[in-house]
Order: structure tokens, then sequence, then C-alpha cells
């Protein structure tokens, strides 16, 4: 009898772990299909390994990556952002506008900290807007942020009548062409943020009442989770962050171009969140799988366009693997 | 819960079809406004204002009108933009065949791309949003890869032409007429069809709709296949009114329909619907255009074309919040 008990729970250790395997497996499956996708380049993509190459991706995966972390945010709380390639657009827009104006002529560090004070601010500002639309009048995310989306980049455009504004202004254009021992500016902005917002996340209050907000939000309300102020406090991160990759696009282009600064950044951005395993239905954060997961939209589109193929089968291809990625993440809830 | 409690969480079998869309404001806004127009501008109410606006608008009045359908059910079609560029440009390859081979070509990608949408939101169970995000990718890549990202040009021997740019029986152009003639259809199939009942009962309570025993995914498969061909037609009017396909068109349209069908007074929570609403609604919106190029024209006021986009936002922004006051105040009378 004893003998028996103890074979089940010896049986039920050994499923345990089978289990735990399966369940690391699956913990990783972004990790290794990223590593999947490196090992693919290392054997078909020319040219692949060397240093460049991965200052090349950097480069471009930084914005991704930026507002990826704020979609991630976002999508913890239950919602989602369909302005931050607006928003992106406006702050892109503002920045130049005030260093290139006489006051930032006269007092140069003023001008430059200011514009880009400024532009988060403004970025962040209509993040506040959504969140205010969506906690306060109880209106979807989608519906909210499609205001924005529309809005948000006509202003940008009516601040600069839709022309392109080019400058030349080094310290600026630092930001997305300078570079840190080698390493891409934008590369240690994005790693500073992912791992300050990770930190957030895991040690603040506020990390804790979002990934409640987002979990059950009405049990979350009963419990005393200011549930308003922490939707809007998450919607003017996710503006402020789109803010920071719209400067960044413009420091990189040493232009801004309110048509299409963070055009369809918002589906990138929502890609890469669920890649990394942000569940659609709240309440979980993975701000380092976003990371992963803006590097693999990036990687997949690189390395279509290394080989050769129509810039355009990148789309598609992105359009698979969102549905896969969402698809794999509920046969995971499902279990 | 007993059966006349089930019948009443289901809108459309305890009322009258679309009993519950009021359209007295959309009406009275719309009234205002051509009055408004016709006092202040001469050109306004002549003939070939009249037919152009029209017909430009018909493109967005189709796409408003399947997005009507799939917003009833409680879900949102995102890919309405991207099938109409590439319904136009699969068109305007086929377009030496004439009209009688290209609208059903146009209709059949809409199809194909309404069915994959159904498909990936019934069988995988992933939320309408995701999918049909990943479809406006897909289309769009697909139509970018088909025309080698240029615009197709379409052929002017045949009467492929005839469909966007001649008119019926010399007076009314056939947009016009297509557009009257899918309104009456979708009037028809929503008013006094079982399958109006059942998609609304569907949007107003799924779980409840299925222990009734309605065929929920047959009717959801319906409405995401109702809105894929009417983009396949609002495609071939671009490609036949403007003499090419393009792969770039239709950027935001999606969102110009969900604008229009939330100007009519559509609850986005699904459940209730009109046709006339939303038709009212996309004419509305166009109509805003209408008027601030007259406005522009006569030189008071000089609005770039990018205030439109402002304006549009700001018009979604005022309808949105006074239709959340009143679903606030239905779900506090109700509790």
């Amino acid at each position: 009898m004893n003998n028996l008990a103890l074979k089940d729970q010896q049986n039920s250790n050994i499923a345990i772990k089978n289990n735990m395997i399966i369940e690391k497996l699956k913990q990783h499956g972004t990790l290794l299909a990223f590593l999947f996708l490196i090992l693919v380049n290392i054997l078909i993509t020319p040219n692949f390994l060397q240093i460049q190459t991965l200052y090349v991706n950097l480069t471009q995966v930084a914005t991704v990556a930026i507002v990826a972390i704020g979609m991630t945010l976002v999508i913890a709380s239950g919602g989602i952002d369909l302005s931050v390639g607006a928003l992106m657009a406006l702050a892109g827009t503002i920045a130049p506008l005030i260093f290139l104006s006489d006051f930032a002529l006269m007092s140069p560090v003023l001008g430059l900290t200011l514009a880009i004070l400024v532009a988060i601010l403004a970025a962040a500002m209509g993040g506040l807007f959504n969140g205010f639309l969506i906690s306060r009048y109880n209106i979807q995310p989608i519906i909210a942020t499609l205001i924005l989306f529309i809005s948000g980049r006509g202003i940008a455009q009516v601040l600069t009548n839709g022309e392109l504004q080019t400058f030349d202004h080094a310290s600026f254009e630092f930001i997305g062409t300078g570079r840190i021992f080698g390493v891409p500016f934008q590369a240690i902005i994005t790693i500073v943020i992912a791992l300050s917002m990770a930190w957030v996340l895991r040690r603040s209050i506020y990390g804790r009442f979002l990934l409640a907000v987002g979990g059950n939000e009405q049990a979350a309300k009963l419990a005393g989770v200011p549930t308003a102020k922490i939707k809007m406090i998450t919607y003017m991160i996710c503006g402020a962050l789109a803010g920071v990759a719209g400067i960044i696009t413009t420091a990189i282009n040493s232009a801004s171009d309110a048509n299409q600064t963070g055009q369809l950044m918002e589906l990138d951005a929502i890609a890469a969140a669920i890649v990394g395993g942000v569940l659609l239905t709240g309440g979980k954060a993975p701000i380092l799988g976003a990371l992963l997961g803006a590097c693999i939209i990036q990687l997949v589109g690189y390395t279509l366009l290394a080989n050769g193929v129509h810039d355009a089968v990148a789309m598609i291809a992105k359009a698979i693997i969102i549905i896969a990625a969402v698809y794999m993440q509920q046969m995971k809830g499902a279990k | 819960m007993n059966l006349s409690n089930m019948l009443a969480a289901i809108p459309g079998m305890s009322r009258h079809n679309s009993a519950s869309v009021r359209t007295e404001g959309v009406w009275i806004a719309l009234i205002l406004m051509l009055i408004f127009a016709g006092l202040r501008y001469d050109a306004f109410l002549s003939e070939y204002n009249i037919m152009t606006f029209l017909s430009y608008n018909s493109m967005f009045v189709l796409i408003g009108l399947g997005m009507c359908f799939v917003i009833m059910t409680g879900g949102i079609d995102l890919s309405v933009g991207s099938v109409v560029a590439l319904s136009s440009v699969v068109v305007a390859s086929v377009s030496h065949l004439g009209i009688e081979v290209a609208l059903p070509v146009g209709i059949l990608v809409g199809v194909g791309a309404g069915a994959i949408n159904a498909f990936v939101i019934t069988k995988l169970k992933i939320v309408p949003f995701i999918a049909t995000l990943a479809m406006m990718l897909g289309a769009r890549g697909l139509a970018l890869v088909i025309s080698d990202n240029q615009s197709v040009p379409v052929s002017w021997e045949s009467n492929f032409t005839q469909f966007g740019l001649g008119k019926a029986f010399d007076f009314l152009p056939w947009p016009i007429v297509t557009m009257l003639v899918i309104f009456a259809i979708c009037w028809v199939l929503l008013e006094k069809f079982s399958f109006g009942r059942h998609l609304l009962s569907v949007g107003g309570n799924e779980d409840a709709s299925k222990l009734m025993g309605l065929q929920v995914d047959r009717t959801l498969f319906s409405v995401y296949i109702i809105s894929g061909a009417l983009a396949g037609v609002a495609g071939v009017m671009l490609a036949s009114g403007y003499g090419a396909g393009q792969p770039l068109e239709g950027m935001g349209w999606e969102l110009s329909a969900i604008a229009a069908v939330v100007v009519g007074g559509t609850l986005l929570t699904g459940g209730v619907g009109s046709m006339t609403a939303t038709l009212l609604g996309a004419i509305l919106l166009g109509l805003i255009f209408n008027i601030l190029n007259f406005e522009n024209g006569l030189g008071s006021i000089s609005f770039s074309a990018y205030w439109q986009s402002v304006i549009r936002g700001g018009f979604l922004l005022v309808v949105v919040v006074i239709q959340a006051k009143i679903i606030n105040r239905q779900t506090m009378l109700k509790s």
C-alpha cells in the first residue's frame, strides 16, 4: 500500500518533470525561433557574420523595439494602441521645429534639451488622451486610439504643411547615427529603456497594479487598485516611448517627414509584442520578450531582403508570424 | 436562466431588427450641413458636384456597409483597405477581358480574403482584431508583390473603365448605381431575412446564440465574406475610376469605414446596427471634406488637405464620446 503510494508519487514527479521540460521549451520558444533564424542566416545569407550586419540590424530594430515595449505594457493592461505610429510622426516633427527655431539658435543646449523634452511630452500627452478616453468613457481601446491614429499624423502634417524638414544638426543627429564604443547609440537607448521598464514592472507598485488590471480589471478595482489611473499612466508611457522612437527616426534621417515617420509601426509593434509572448487577454508583460520579438520581426525582414526576395513578401511573412504566434499562445492557454 | 431572460439577452431576438439604432442625430447633422453648404456655395448643389461627390464616396459606402455587418457581430475588419488595393491590382491585370470578367474576379479576391479572415477567427479562435490585422498586412504585401510596387495600368479598349467612369442611361454614374443596388441588397438582408436577426443575436450574445442553436460560425463566415466581397467591388471601382490598379491606395480606409459605421450610430459592442445609418455616416464624413474644399475655394480660410484628418479625428471623437455616454447610461440603468 505504502509502496504503491510512493510509486504514484514518483510517477507524478516524473510527469511534473516532463511537463517542466515542455514548459521550459514553450517558454523559450521565442528564443529558439530567434536562434533558428540566426542559424538559417549563417547558412544562406552572404556576409551575415559581420559586425556591419549586426549594426545595420541594431539600428533598424531600435525604434520597433522601443515602441513594442510600450505596446507590451498597453496589451498587458488589456488594451491596444493604434496611435503609436502617428505619435512618432508628431514627436519627430515637433523636435526639429524647436531646435531650428530662433530661440534654439541663440542657446543651442537649452534648445536641444527642450526640443527632445517637448517632443516626448507631446507624444506622452497623446497617450494620456488615449488613456483618458479609455478609462473615463469606457471607449474600446481600438476606437479610442483610432482617433489619434487619424488626427495625430494630421497634426504633424499641419505643423509642417506636409513638407520634409531637413536639418544639419550634429548633436541631434547623434541620437540616430552616433556610436558609443562602436555600438549604435539608439541600441543603447533601447536597452536602457528595456531594462528600466523590466525593473519597474518587477519592483514597483505600478507594475503589480498593471498586471492586476490586465488580469482581471473588476477584481483589481474591488481590491482597491486605481484602475483608471493605472491605465492612463500605461497609455502615457506607451505614447512617450513612441515619442522617443519618433525622435530617433528623425535623427537617423536628418529630416522629419510627417507623412512617412512611423507608418505601419503599430503593426510591427503589435507583432513584436505578441511574438514576445504578451497575452492578448492581458495580465502578462514580458518586456524582454518584446525586445526579442522585435529582433525576430527585424531578422525575418532582413533575411528576406538580404536574399533578394521581393520586399513586400516580408509583410506576408509578418502576417503569418502574427497568426502563428497568437495561435500557439492560445494552444498553450487552452492546456 | 429561463427562456425569456435569454431572449431578452439577445437584441436581435427581442426587438425589431435594427430598431435600437437612432438615426435622428445623423439625419439632422446631414440636413443641417446640406442646408449650410447649399446656401453658402453656388456650385455645391450643381449636378457635377453631387455626382462626383457620390461617385467618389460610393467606395467608402461599400466598405462601410461591409464593416457594419462585421461590427454588428461584435467583430472588426481591419483588412478592407488592403483588400481594396489587392482587388484593384488584380482586376487591373484582367481588365482587357472586360468588366464581365473583372467584376467577378474582384469580388472573388475579396471573398477569398474574407474567407481566410473567417477561418482564422472561427476555426483558429483568434480575435477578429488580430486576424484581420494580419490580413491587412498580408493582402497589402500580396498587392505589392503582384504589382511589383507599381500601379498597374488598366485597359482602355475594353468596357472596363465604364464601370468607374461611365453613366447608366447617360445620367447616373455607374458607381452610384452600384452603391444603391448593393445598399438595397444589404438592407433587405439585414431587415427582412433571418440572417439579419441571426447576426444581431450573435453580436448581442454569442454564447446565448450558440445555446439557442444558431449556427454562429456560419453567420460569422458570412459577414467576413460580405465585408471582403464589398471591399473587392470597391477595388474594381477604384481601378476602373482612376485607370489603374493601385497597390498603395486604401491605406487607412478601414478606419474611414469604422468611422462611418460609428458616426451612423451603430454600437461597437455589437448586437445593433443599421445599414441606412451607415450609409448616412459615410456620406456625412465625405461631406465634411467636400465642404472644406469649397471653403478653401472661397478663400476665406485656407485649410490644407492635412486639416482633413485632424477634423475627421475630432468628429470621430465627438461621436464616440456621445456614444460612450449613451452606452454607459444604458448599462447603469440596467444595473
